[in-house]
């Protein structure tokens, strides 16, 4: 016993260090997997407010930028006011408009990360603004990502720039989909594989989303393809995509919110346990 | 450790965490570079002080940084690696006798300090590289960021050092 004792008295900082060490490795492999249980995240009181406090500051820094895109797409959305009415018109007024079953709310970028491997912005919005875990992030020019942790004030966003990140994506002409992923090299440009190779592709095509999943409604802008090569097997198009988005340079992004997201999944989960 | 050496390793341990979160991980030099400058805590964390509550500071200092990154555990694994074999780095790099001599780092030569800090930020880079991307596949990015990454680090330190050690 004694013995024991001693080893453990002699060894108290190499057992200190393997049990911290042992502890960070785990919370490491925790961020790995997608929203399993996150304990760690930047969307806490006190980095919340430390990014919020910080983004007051620095808000002001590029305003001018950041309006003239706002006023770009206030014209394109009022172009397609403009067409969407006169198409209207023969419907009269008390025709019945459906639902489309996607929320939108506003947000502002309080902290942006896109040099590392596995990036993430926090967003000064959280559960009192009824944010919730799996809503998809957009900016006026396209996709953005995915909301992983949610905190009272703030949430956490899993960018498209991270290798844990896997987006259903189509080509806009056809309707042939594919995954999108990201290689870490550059921060304007994401991978789509999956093609299959009887898809049209061409230098210059639009991507957009594939609407194959509940998070993102169909037809979100991505980006244009820079590059595209067949893979080992020669079955699929691996696709270089040059995002819309600048994601160096993001202030204001909207949260989407698919409100049949539960219905859908109950009625998947109930075909997936009937087999 | 005295009162005054407390309240000095406090502060310099939330300053570092501020400069770290709201600067450094923001300089982004040619799209990836960034220094971690918050490792001047271990590195000047007094010689003769208490292993065990460094080894435990270095892993509160880099679970702090991983909080406000969202990076996991990566900076706590890295710092508290470095903190652990920090005596036999500084028994390298200022001889076997560091601890009676009572060394100030300070005084110490351009080279001891240049091999101490080099060592330090090198090994402290590369565990942090390797469990952030933890694919080996990317064996490559590991070493590139680790060396330029390393390099801004190692180069941010040293003038740190020298910046601060006029007034002592």
């Amino acid at each position: 016993m004694q013995q024991i004792i001693f080893f453990f008295i002699r060894n108290k900082n190499f057992l200190l260090f393997a049990v911290l060490f042992f502890v960070s490795v785990y919370l490491t492999i925790q961020t790995h997997g997608y929203h399993n249980g996150k304990y760690v995240s930047s969307a806490n009181f006190i980095s919340g407010n430390v990014f919020s406090a910080k983004s007051n500051v620095t808000g002001y820094f590029g305003l001018d930028e950041q309006n003239q895109r706002l006023l770009e797409e206030n014209k394109r959305l009022r172009t397609q006011l403009e067409a969407l009415k006169s198409s209207d018109e023969s419907h009269g007024a008390d025709s019945i408009t459906i639902p489309s079953g996607f929320k939108y709310k506003s947000a502002r970028i309080i902290n942006n990360t896109y040099s590392k491997s596995k990036n993430y912005l926090t967003l000064q919005k959280g559960k009192k603004d009824s944010v919730k875990i799996d809503m998809g992030v957009i900016s006026s020019k396209g996709i953005i990502g995915i909301v992983n942790a949610v905190s009272e004030n703030f949430s956490t966003v899993q960018s498209i720039l991270n290798t844990e990140s896997q987006i259903n994506a189509r080509l806009k002409k056809s309707n042939h989909f594919g995954t999108l992923t990201w290689d870490t090299k550059d921060p304007n440009i994401v991978q789509l594989i999956d093609i299959p190779r009887l898809a049209p592709v061409k230098f210059g095509d639009t991507i957009i989303t594939g609407g194959k999943s509940t998070i993102f409604p169909e037809g979100i802008l991505i980006g244009t393809i820079q590059e595209y090569n067949l893979d080992e097997a020669d079955n699929y198009y691996d696709l270089q995509v040059k995002l819309f988005n600048d994601m160096t340079n993001l202030k204001h992004v909207y949260l989407i919110e698919n409100t049949n997201s539960e219905e859908i999944l109950q009625l998947e989960n109930q075909v997936e346990h009937a087999e | 450790m005295q009162n005054n050496a407390i309240l000095i390793n406090a502060l310099r341990f939330v300053l570092l965490v501020l400069l770290q979160v709201l600067l450094l991980n923001h300089i982004n030099f040619l799209g990836y570079i960034n220094p971690y400058g918050y490792i001047l805590f271990i590195v000047l964390f007094p010689l003769d002080g208490n292993k065990g509550l460094l080894i435990f500071l270095s892993f509160l200092l880099g679970f702090s940084i991983d909080i406000f990154g969202d990076s996991g555990g990566v900076h706590a694994a890295a710092s508290v690696l470095i903190a652990y074999v920090r005596p036999w780095i500084l028994k390298f790099s200022f001889g076997i006798s560091y601890e009676h001599n009572n060394i100030k780092i300070y005084k110490t030569s351009m080279a001891q300090r240049f091999s101490y800090i080099s060592i330090l930020v090198l090994l402290h880079h590369i565990i942090l590289f390797s469990l952030e991307v933890f694919n080996f596949s990317h064996i490559l990015l590991i070493l590139k960021s680790t060396l330029f990454s390393g390099i801004f680090t190692i180069l941010l330190l040293m003038s740190l050092l020298i910046l601060f050690s006029r007034k002592n």
